[in-house]
């Protein structure tokens, strides 16, 4: 494959600790991936506009406020309300073990807490990507 | 012709994910994307293209950001076309620009792509071009293009925009700088942003002398602006506006974009030349073969090449 994986890093939510989203968006970037970053404060519905108009592979959030449960979900649900169905959805930060298997239920593809080598997220990306 | 009309019709009718999938495929240059550039180039040269070029830090995203807002709020379809550098090591990027201008995302009225060079040098990523024209298709009244923060060199964009406007900082050095060959060169505005710094003054004074020294026939107009407080962003798409009813009165808009397509033909036919030398398995062959004696001295290079331009065409 010859383009670069285009990704979207952004935090939705009202936190305002973005040092994870950077640290990621640059594991990518020296993965020879396009990162687009957002910034902070993003709402989903931003976050899914700025997906489609980027024609991203994946998005990529980051939420260290505890409003995941409820701001991943409602990503995963705009895409589909777009009729996107090719961008991979995955998620970072400070998330209980026990709220993942919700998320993962949502259609978060996977989840990544701290302490996770980026490597991890790297080959996860890679290995699935949905165009 | 292979691709589907009604991929173009989506395209015509404004919707966003035909718009931003075709500006993926010119981006990764893969089958479909001259077949697209054909088939939407009728519908194209209806936008006004902006470009936004100036040091890193500028400000250029911020005013961008300002720009768009109060165009769409006039009801004008803007596309930008924001663009960073791609790491020559790598090959990754960290495309930022949007960082500033998130509050457009959910604008209907405005569409914004951003793009890595990909091993473009002159402040313009490769794809740019095609992507002005698939916003211009898609029906943007306005197109802005922001370049990579520039340095001195980088002046690809006079020859993508109609408009360019060069945003300057107070504080970036004596008015020798201001007198120099390049970038300096193309500015058909100058908006100094940041006027509320210190020393903004100075550097209005000194580009207002570099202006005045010149004998161009229409001295470009030198605007105070606050982009991040929205100062004279109003003022500046006058002057936009009387920018390009300068270019349409005088003839300089044909001019301009005659002379773009003439370099848009001369980039293509060189890509074409170039494609065949790594892609044509014969002239690459060719190619190995000449390089010993070229080394023994049996041949010299001009030689060489002489022999393979014959081969390519």
């Amino acid at each position: 494959m010859d383009r670069p994986i285009r990704v979207l890093v952004a935090k939705p939510g009202l936190d305002g600790h973005d040092r994870g989203a950077k640290v990621i968006a640059r594991a990518l970037r020296d993965a020879s991936m396009e990162v687009i970053y957002t910034g902070l404060r993003q709402t989903p519905e931003q976050i899914v506009a700025a997906a489609i108009q980027e024609d991203v592979d994946v998005v990529a959030m980051s939420i260290l406020s505890g409003a995941h449960n409820h701001l991943f979900p409602k990503v995963v649900k705009l895409f589909k309300e777009e009729g996107v169905e090719d961008v991979l959805v995955i998620g970072g930060g400070v998330i209980p073990d026990d709220d993942i298997p919700g998320l993962k239920e949502a259609g978060i593809a996977e989840v990544f807490t701290p302490g996770t080598p980026t490597t991890k997220t790297i080959e996860f990306i890679k290995n699935n990507l949905k165009k | 012709m292979v691709l589907n009309l009604d991929l173009i019709n989506k395209l015509l009718r404004g919707d966003k994910r035909t718009c931003a999938r075709m500006i993926t495929k010119i981006e990764n240059n893969e089958k479909e994307a001259e077949d697209i550039l054909k088939g939407i180039y009728e519908h194209t040269g209806n936008a006004h293209i902006i470009g936004i070029t100036g040091p890193p830090g500028g400000g250029k995203s911020t005013l961008t950001y300002r720009l768009s807002k109060e165009l769409s709020n006039q009801g004008k379809k803007v596309g930008i076309i924001a663009i960073d550098p791609t790491s020559p090591f790598t090959g990754g990027s960290i495309l930022g620009d949007r960082i500033r201008m998130n509050k457009l995302a959910t604008d209907p009225n405005v569409f914004i792509r951003s793009m890595g060079t990909r091993g473009h040098l002159g402040g313009l990523s490769k794809a740019t071009h095609g992507g002005i024209k698939v916003f211009d298709a898609y029906g943007c009244d306005y197109i802005f293009v922001e370049t990579v923060g520039v340095g001195q060199s980088e002046v690809d964009i006079v020859k993508t925009a109609d408009t360019v406007v060069m945003v300057m900082v107070p504080g970036l050095g004596d008015d020798i700088q201001a007198i120099k060959a390049g970038i300096m060169e193309i500015a058909d505005i100058f908006a100094i942003n940041k006027s509320d710094l210190e020393g903004s003054e100075r550097t209005t004074r000194e580009i207002r002398m570099m202006v005045e020294m010149g004998n161009e026939e229409k001295k470009p107009p030198i605007l105070n602006v606050i982009a991040n407080q929205n100062e004279g962003i109003r003022e500046l798409i006058e002057e936009i506006h009387k920018h390009k009813e300068y270019l349409i009165s005088t003839g300089k808009l044909e001019e301009k974009r005659l002379e773009r397509i003439r370099s848009e033909i001369i980039t293509l036919i060189e890509d074409e030349i170039k494609s065949r030398i790594f892609n044509d398995k014969d002239v690459y062959k060719l190619l190995d073969n000449v390089l010993k004696d070229v080394y023994n001295k049996e041949l010299d290079p001009y030689t060489a090449k002489d022999k393979l331009f014959k081969a390519i065409i």
